[in-house]
């Protein structure tokens, strides 16, 4: 690939205590690309994208952003770099309308008192740069939004600031057949405005539906990168499942090194 | 619904409002249960109705002037309330706190001689420290507000007894103060007041308006503007037509007439924090705390500090509430603060429209609320009932104002509104 990656991370580990969260994980996103990060239940996808983002530190490993070595300790810094999190529980306020929530925390004042119109404006801008157009006006209170037009918003407000990546925590779990296509419709947009997108999911039709790249998580570890062309569902669901598909994945593990602690059967 | 559409703010089509799109909406939002101080208002009419019919005296002059200064007090702790209530938190403490502030401004004028332009600022900086210390609590070390102020409550009764060693009253004497709660504008000053503060809503509606449709986006159509601007002419210029008459018993010997003093002061304090809730980025991160905490706190927001401020705010109107209501009695007694006032003015936020849940409420709540309560003990006054069915027929329109807040909110979690 002649471009270079938006964000690169290679080598990270993250423990929490005595517990190892990540191993040696590395990812790359590149811009104008939808990269999903797939990965069973406690395979560490929250806790990467967490130490993406700021909330997390890294014990160890490098992150490289626009080709650049970078720290980023705080949230703040991510939000600096131009890395914008959606998270799954939306983070908006219900008694607040579109362009309030969109601006929340960065609105633009004029002296002392809120600058609405400008803010009503660029929030405008933004959403009829995604082709969004069905919100009735900007001022409906979140709280009479539809899940989609609500994950919408949520999404809209991380594009708002000229970010560079945005990383989607499971922008359709909750939502309808008509909405998660909405939505999924929006992320590819994101990407094809040349951003770099990372989409955390674990429907593999909504994963294979938008992605460029697939990235599995397997018990801490990175099991494969890979295009999203080059594999099949199956392997996806093997990769996640047993860490490997063929030869793809993580070496086979020698049962030396795990002590089965798993109290009862495994689900 | 009006079939005309405007392209507004980069392309996003929405309906053009008009008149008729503005009342359809406002009536589909009272219907999905953001019913705001639509009740309060009906209640005030109905209240204003019947103690009319009832007591002749309920529409004198007099008695009209006489609402001002009785419920300065609770408004203006009422106002102070909207903010913690704004949060989700509350302030048991906020009664006593005026009591306390009042007590602090006479002792200091009464028995250590300051004026009053030193005493009265000392109150208010007692209402700033009680605020920031209750807040402190509240906010960084964890406690429940409910907890901390009520035990609060319990202190600031002790705090006053103290100051006005072992209670004894201490009376005011210090003209200014006297003048604040129970004096009168002239007549001249009482409209040109009222002409300028009419003006001055209309300017700002016309230039918001203007600024809006410069913009290209979407404004409120001119009848709704023009209709605000006649509501609040015509009540204020009745109100003022009414309080500038002669409603002296005896006019020959001193005459009373002139809007009450306190009606300036509570314009004021409406108006400035209307601004900074409605129009700043403090007001609109108290809304987004309240509304869900969370959110505020990945939006960047400072949480702890935004609960310590709604605190000390809240204690800073309880003392002017003190204030206005040691001028009013003229004296600070044991009890300054005490009995009713704290629930007076919960009820009167409440009665207004206030949420108890925390991210809805305006500051005009207060003012209306306060305005149902000072019209309910002053026509049960009137109508010669004693305390205790006061205080009865006060706790069940709390009760009742809390259930509608309780049902809309339900109502509007079923519409989706929230």
């Amino acid at each position: 690939m002649a471009v270079t990656p938006l964000l690169e991370i290679r080598g990270i580990d993250k423990s929490f205590g005595p517990v190892q969260v990540l191993h040696d994980v590395g990812l790359s996103v590149f811009p104008g690309e939808v990269t999903a990060l797939v990965g069973d239940n406690g395979a560490g996808k929250s806790t990467l994208v967490k130490c993406i983002s700021g909330i997390y530190t890294i014990d160890a490993g490098t992150v490289t952003f626009e080709g650049r070595e970078v720290t980023i300790h705080t949230p703040r810094d991510a939000a600096a770099l131009g890395i914008e999190v959606v998270y799954q529980d939306l983070a908006l306020c219900d008694n607040l309308d579109i362009v309030q929530n969109m601006f929340l925390g960065r609105e633009k004042t004029r002296g002392i008192t809120l600058d609405e119109p400008t803010m009503e404006q660029m929030a405008g801008e933004t959403l009829a740069g995604l082709s969004v157009r069905t919100v009735k006006s900007l001022r409906q209170l979140v709280a009479s939004l539809s899940g989609g037009q609500r994950q919408t918003v949520a999404i809209a407000k991380a594009v708002l600031w000229n970010s560079r990546l945005v990383i989607l925590d499971e922008p359709t779990a909750a939502l309808g057949v008509a909405q998660t296509a909405q939505v999924l419709e929006l992320v590819r947009r994101l990407a094809d405005n040349g951003l770099g997108v990372v989409l955390i999911s674990h429907n593999m039709n909504d994963v294979f539906a938008v992605s460029d790249r697939i990235a599995a998580l397997y018990l801490g570890r990175l099991a494969a990168q890979v295009k999203a062309t080059d594999v099949t569902h199956a392997q996806i669901v093997e990769l996640i499942t047993a860490g490997r598909s063929g030869d793809l994945g993580l070496p086979p593990e020698k049962p030396s090194d795990y002590v089965d602690i798993t109290p009862g059967d495994e689900q | 619904m009006s079939t005309t559409t405007t392209t507004t703010a980069g392309g996003v089509r929405v309906a053009k409002p008009t008149v008729a799109s503005h009342v359809h909406d406002y009536w589909g939002r009272v219907r999905g249960g953001d019913i705001g101080s639509l009740p309060a208002i009906l209640g005030l009419i109905v209240l204003c109705l019947i103690f009319g019919i009832a007591r002749e005296t309920f529409f004198s002059a007099i008695n009209f002037a006489n609402l001002f200064s009785q419920g300065a007090a609770v408004i203006f702790i009422a106002m102070g309330l909207v903010f913690v209530l704004l949060l989700g938190e509350i302030d048991l403490s906020a009664g006593f706190a005026s009591g306390v502030c009042g007590a602090v401004m006479a002792v200091l004028l009464t028995d250590h001689g300051w004026q009053w332009y030193t005493a009265i600022p000392a109150a208010m900086v007692t209402g700033l420290v009680i605020g920031f210390t209750l807040g402190l609590l509240v906010a960084k070390v964890g406690i429940p507000s409910f907890v901390v102020t009520l035990a609060a409550f319990l202190a600031f009764q002790g705090v006053l007894l103290l100051l006005l060693s072992g209670g004894t009253n201490v009376s005011i004497r210090d003209s200014f103060v006297l003048a604040l709660a129970n004096k009168n504008m002239s007549v001249w000053l009482s409209w040109v007041l009222a002409i300028v503060a009419v003006a001055g809503f209309a300017v700002a509606q016309f230039v918001r308006v203007r600024g809006r449709a410069a913009r290209g986006l979407a404004s409120d159509p001119l009848g709704v503007v023009v209709g605000r601007i006649a509501v609040l002419a015509i009540v204020v210029f009745i109100a003022v037509a009414i309080l500038t008459q002669e409603r002296s018993i005896n006019p020959a010997v001193i005459s009373v007439k002139g809007v009450p003093i306190v009606a300036p002061i509570i314009a004021v304090a409406l108006v400035v924090w209307t601004f900074v809730l409605s129009r700043t980025r403090y007001g609109r991160h108290v809304y987004a705390v309240g509304g869900n905490t969370e959110a505020a706190r990945r939006a960047g927001i400072p949480v702890d500090r935004i609960r310590i401020s709604v605190f000390v705010i809240c204690s800073f109107m309880a003392a002017i509430g003190g204030i206005l209501a040691a001028s009013r009695a003229n004296s600070v007694d044991p009890n300054s603060g005490g009995s009713n006032v704290l629930l007076y003015a919960v009820g009167a936020a409440v009665i207004g429209g206030t949420s108890l849940f925390g991210g809805k409420g305006r500051m005009i709540d207060a003012v209306i609320g306060g305005a149902v309560i000072a019209v309910i003990d002053n026509g049960m006054g009137l109508m010669g009932f004693s305390a205790g069915t006061k205080f009865i027929v006060t706790g069940l329109i709390l009760l009742v104002a809390a259930g509608v807040d309780a049902l809309s909110r339900r109502r509007a979690a079923a519409t989706g509104n929230r």
